[in-house]
């Protein structure tokens, strides 16, 4: 049976964005009410297993780090179809950068055992580094394809997949074990339903902290994180309406050099 | 201590409910409102994500659920599409005397079906001359053997013309006291879908006549016992209808407040956003105030069968705090939006002629008012 662990995210919900502050002291997010969602290109990787499942003998396991919170979009993913949940929370993984965060997850993967795929979301839509991923697969000594778009899998155990450049795509076999971060093109992530989440009152969340991890304490959170963020700041959107005055002809005209001002023109 | 809190699987069927709406069923809003026809996606859609089978038996299929998870979920489908949750909800009205009045063999027949959409229900009780007062219907049976002729017609029937699987209500053409509450279908000859009306709201749901000739019905199809029909349609109106009615009712009230929020913090005059406004604020406090309240009661009532109990009488009250509120927030969010309101492009427009249908469904405020008053001085 092929195992593929899918890692989650709880980030602030992307939509409600603009209720979010930035703390001009602290530089440190004000999320206010808003509320905690699954992160949404790791809807995409969790889909990505879920259509594999439906082809071959698949034991999906998401793994997620974050406070207890979170077991809610675990218990989410396992309504989604997942097979098993598994969150990483402890306070001493609070404060982690993408290195700890990454190292964090590759040794939830590790303890979970066996991994024959590991599928992430190319970027979470608060932190947005695309690192956590490709350092995970380092951690663990697998390849990695970043931002795919569409996976071909093979019982061979080398999958086709096809990831996104910046002019075009590169298509390619990888041999599994693998990690796989993946675009919001690979897939339309399904919705929960009704019976998926009664479905998921038999599934179990695990809860492993840094005991069960076996790790040091230096080499995860705030202690294990190799960078800091220094700066942080909200951009201003600002709106001015203007009315042209004139004849048409001449409207056109300062509505032409007006945009060539602004830099639109 | 009360607790009124949902509990975290309820908060994900609503969460469930609501990306349903949003990504199934907004889409073809448009369209509905558009034609006034029922869109085959959407009841294609609602079967698929076991919408119709929420309160259904898991032994019959369905998915075995409560009343307060069926209230989730029309509100979260109504703050979308008011039509798509009055026909759901209709669909449910036809279920339940099966559920609660059928035989083993009659729940076999037709609850698996229902449950998965193959087949789709509704309850026809309404007369031209009998509706809040069903005493007063025409349609009538006689016994010819063990099996019952029925004749006569019914009017505004939600889901006349898509329904395959009705309760019907008839009254014995010798014994005027009697009633008889039969389920009937596609294959038994005799009944037609005949007038179908333009309704001034609720777009995408149909409503219709009925009309039965010489229906010739086997015993197999009662429900409940011979006679005693009247208390088996009541049953169903009083528990599932008026409460399928509070939750489109709710769902509407949070649509109007959300578009009302919405469009009061883009709206600028004198310099500054209408939400400033103190007259504005009152009208979006009001709604609050009265979609806070109206859950409180409408779910209360749900919670009190789900414990087992009756609670027409709360649903009553639930039903007519709702639909007056959700009538007066259509008109209020109108208001906000002042010439933009009148606008079709606005989906207030939409709301303020979906609250029109509110009222009359399932019962109008003044008869409420009649059962709530009976109740108050029994």
């Amino acid at each position: 049976m092929l195992k593929i662990v899918v890692c989650v995210k709880a980030v602030p919900d992307p939509k409600a964005a603009g209720n979010i502050k930035i703390d001009p002291q602290t530089k440190t997010l004000l999320r206010g009410n808003v509320p905690m969602v699954l992160n949404p290109l790791d809807k995409n990787a969790l889909e990505a297993a879920l259509q594999i499942k439906t082809g071959m003998e698949v034991h999906i396991t998401v793994l997620s780090m974050g406070p207890p919170e979170a077991a809610s979009i675990v218990k989410e993913c396992l309504a989604l179809g997942a097979d098993r949940g598994i969150l990483l929370s402890d306070r001493g993984f609070g404060g982690a950068d993408a290195f700890a965060t990454a190292y964090t997850l590759a040794m939830g993967v590790q303890k979970n055992g066996d991994a024959d795929v590991v599928f992430c979301g190319m970027a979470s839509s608060d932190g947005a580094t695309e690192w956590v991923g490709p350092e995970m697969a380092t951690m663990l000594d697998m390849p990695v394809v970043t931002m795919v778009r569409e996976i071909i899998p093979h019982a061979d155990e080398a999958w086709e997949v096809k990831s996104a450049l910046e002019n075009g795509y590169r298509r390619m076999r990888v041999r599994l074990p693998a990690v796989f971060t993946v675009t919001r093109d690979l897939n339309s992530p399904r919705t929960l339903s009704f019976s998926g989440i009664i479905k998921a009152r038999k599934k179990t969340i695990t809860e492993w902290g840094l005991d069960d991890l076996g790790v040091s304490a230096e080499r995860v959170g705030l202690k294990g994180s190799p960078t800091i963020v220094t700066e942080m700041r909200t951009v201003e959107n600002t709106r001015k309406v203007e009315f042209i005055e004139g004849t048409r002809e001449e409207k056109a005209e300062q509505l032409v050099q007006k945009l060539v001002e602004v830099g639109v023109l | 201590m009360i607790d009124f809190t949902f509990t975290e699987e309820q908060e994900m069927f609503r969460k469930a409910a609501r990306e349903f709406a949003e990504t199934m069923i907004m889409p073809k809003v448009a369209e509905m409102e558009k034609t006034g026809d029922v869109s085959q996606d959407v009841v294609k859609a609602l079967a698929e994500a076991d919408m119709m089978g929420i309160t259904i038996p898991e032994e019959y299929g369905g998915l075995g659920l409560g009343y307060t998870e069926r209230l989730i979920a029309l509100e979260e489908i109504s703050r979308v599409s008011v039509a798509t949750a009055m026909m759901l909800q209709v669909f449910a009205l036809g279920i339940e005397p099966i559920i609660k009045f059928g035989s083993e063999e009659t729940k076999k027949k037709y609850l698996p079906g229902l449950a998965t959409g193959k087949r789709l229900a509704t309850t026809a009780v309404t007369e031209a001359t009998g509706g809040s007062d069903p005493t007063g219907i025409k349609s009538s049976y006689t016994k010819d053997g063990e099996d019952f002729i029925v004749n006569g017609r019914k009017c505004f029937i939600t889901n006349s013309h898509i329904a395959d699987t009705i309760t019907i209500l008839a009254k014995a053409e010798d014994t005027p006291k009697a009633f008889c509450a039969f389920v009937i279908d596609e294959n038994m000859p005799g009944w037609k879908a005949t007038h179908k009306e333009h309704k001034v709201g609720m777009r995408g749901c149909n409503t219709g006549e009925l009309s039965f000739e010489g229906l010739r019905i086997g015993k197999a199809q009662l429900l409940g016992a011979e006679g005693k029909g009247l208390g088996v349609t009541m049953a169903a109106i009083g528990d599932v209808g008026r409460g399928g009615m509070v939750g489109t009712a709710l769902g509407l009230q949070a649509a109007c407040l959300e578009e009302s929020i919405k469009f009061a913090g883009q709206r600028i005059l004198y310099g500054k956003p209408i939400s400033f406004l103190q007259s504005i604020q009152n009208k979006i406090a009001e709604m609050k105030i009265d979609l806070e309240a109206g859950k409180l009661l409408g779910y209360r009532a749900a919670a009190i069968q789900d414990a087992g109990g009756r609670s027409s009488n709360e649903f009553a009250v639930a039903k007519y705090y709702t639909t007056e509120a959700a009538q007066k927030a259509a008109k209020m969010a109108v208001d906000i939006h002042g010439g933009y309101g009148c606008m079709e492009e606005y989906p207030v427009t939409r709301f303020w002629r979906d609250a029109a249908v509110l009222g009359p469904s399932a019962g109008t405020s003044d008869i409420m008012k009649v059962i709530i008053a009976r109740w108050a001085m029994s």
